[in-house]
């Protein structure tokens, strides 16, 4: 199980590697195709830097009020203090903020910089549909998510995507005010720049490159979470029957957009495209691996 | 040239062992906290204790023999040495002892219908969860830590500075052991 955890921090830590230079490597090409395009680079350098850590700084108010959660009553939801309580203790962090939800589906999600600054939300049909080991397993899950820092890199990771979009965006409008012409250095001899050519290829694959990379690190964080809750329940079978019960569950959460949808126990939106129709490249879209493959995961456990 | 390449060695060398030594500490803290969440679940039982054993008899005064076996667990904990082996060998039977006097309180509606004695019964089973939890934590700490200190090459550093081991929170064989009930 630590090793687990130990390959997944590799793997974040080779994402990012990854975005940045994806990232360097759009601004050189902002470079060479505009020809001394540097000063845009820069700005949107500082641009994503700035959002960057923002949004990491102040990532739990945001989602909280995006998702209009409200703090919990200590004597109201005396039974959901008192579990997470336990399965801090269990993980050895401090007891983060406990907040409510008022939507029918059953949903959760945790967020937060650090252990220190964290909190969890859980909807209020959660807190019905669900009994006490089930909600054990669930909130285990979120606390999994924050004592293996996956907020903070999911964070980081999603201001990323949005930094490489928008540097690419900058690329392709400066091109076009460039009178469609590859490179200023070019114009008298009339030959084509061809690493211009590769770059303005790059410039429009590397967002879809990023989302996809962001996709899959979530998606390998939700199985690694299930597996933390169990290490913190011993107990698999809570979480196995909590995810039956969301699977069969057909309400749809009112509360998220996409902009969170990564932050949940379950993927929000999954009622959408599940006709079929999309198959395998919607499965490489989705920032959840699907609910049969998880509860298949953890009862190999 | 050679004083140089001695000297590059001993300081990677020191700073060597210095990370080592921050690695055992690191790991006995994480032990010692375990400890204390521990204790601080087992202290706040048993300051609940009397409060239920107050409540209960004013329902069932005829339960004389689960309420005092409640009251001798107690006074078994409260005696019992501060270290893990000791108030793990303590704390079974409070538990035993805290399930029975539950059990035959089922037989009293009116004590059911107390609320004084549900939140009470709720703390109790909420604190009996978290005891479990702590319990987990501190056990998985100690494990860590051992095999931090026994496997080259922090052994070297464990024994130069006197890294002992510790107890795990554990009962033994006999806790295991169902009490006997009789009615």
């Amino acid at each position: 199980m630590h090793e687990l955890i130990r390959s997944n921090k590799r793997r974040s830590a080779l994402v990012i590697i990854v975005f940045c230079t994806v990232f360097v490597a759009i601004g050189w090409i902002v470079g060479v195709t505009v020809g001394g395009g540097w000063t845009l680079t820069v700005v949107a350098l500082v641009l994503s830097l700035v959002l960057s850590v923002g949004s990491w700084w102040s990532s739990a108010t945001i989602a909280l009020k995006v998702s209009r959660a409200r703090p919990a009553d200590e004597t109201e939801y005396r039974r959901l203090h008192n579990l997470v309580e336990g399965l801090c203790i269990a993980g050895g962090i401090p007891k983060p903020g406990v907040y409510i939800i008022d939507d029918e589906a059953p949903n959760a999600f945790a967020t937060g910089r650090n252990p220190q600054h964290a909190a969890i939300a859980v909807t209020t049909g959660l807190l019905n549909k669900m009994n006490r080991v089930e909600l054990e397993g669930v909130v285990a899950h979120e606390l999994s998510h924050i004592r293996h820092y996956d907020i903070a890199v999911s964070t980081i990771a999603v201001t990323l995507v949005g930094a490489v979009a928008l540097m690419s965006d900058l690329a392709l409008r400066t091109l076009w005010w460039n009178g469609g012409r590859t490179s200023r250095s070019n114009d008298r001899n009339g030959h084509n720049n061809p690493l211009a050519i590769v770059g303005f290829i790059l410039i429009i694959v590397a967002p879809i490159i990023a989302t996809l990379l962001q996709r899959a690190v979530s998606r390998q964080r939700e199985s690694l979470a299930d597996v933390g809750a169990c290490e913190l329940t011993r107990y698999p079978p809570g979480l196995i029957s909590a995810l039956e019960k969301l699977q069969d569950d057909t309400t749809v959460t009112h509360s998220a957009s996409t902009a969170t949808a990564h932050m949940w126990i379950e993927q929000p939106m999954s009622g959408v495209g599940d006709n079929g129709r999309l198959g395998s490249v919607h499965k490489l879209f989705n920032t959840h691996p699907p609910l049969e493959e998880r509860i298949q995961a953890l009862k190999d456990l | 040239m050679t004083i140089l390449i001695v000297l590059v060695v001993v300081v990677l060398l020191l700073l060597f062992v210095g990370a080592l030594y921050n690695g055992l500490v690191r790991k006995r803290n994480s032990v010692d906290n375990g400890w204390s969440q521990i204790d601080v679940q087992l202290k706040r039982r048993l300051d609940l204790i009397p409060n239920l054993v107050e409540t209960v008899k004013g329902y069932a005064e005829h339960e004389r023999e689960a309420l005092e076996a409640v009251i001798a667990a107690r006074n078994g904990a409260v005696a019992a040495p501060d270290t893990p082996g000791a108030q793990a060998a303590a704390e079974g039977p409070i538990a035993g002892a805290l399930r029975q006097l539950f059990a035959v309180s089922e037989a009293y509606p009116d004590l059911k219908a107390n609320t004084n004695f549900l939140s009470l019964q709720e703390e109790l089973s909420a604190t009996e969860g978290r005891i479990a939890y702590a319990r987990q934590f501190y056990n998985d700490a100690v494990l860590r830590y051992h095999n931090a200190i026994d496997q080259v090459p922090g052994v070297i550093v464990a024994k130069m500075f006197s890294f002992n081991h510790r107890e795990y929170f554990d009962a033994g064989p006999e806790a295991d052991r169902v009490p006997s009930v009789s009615f």
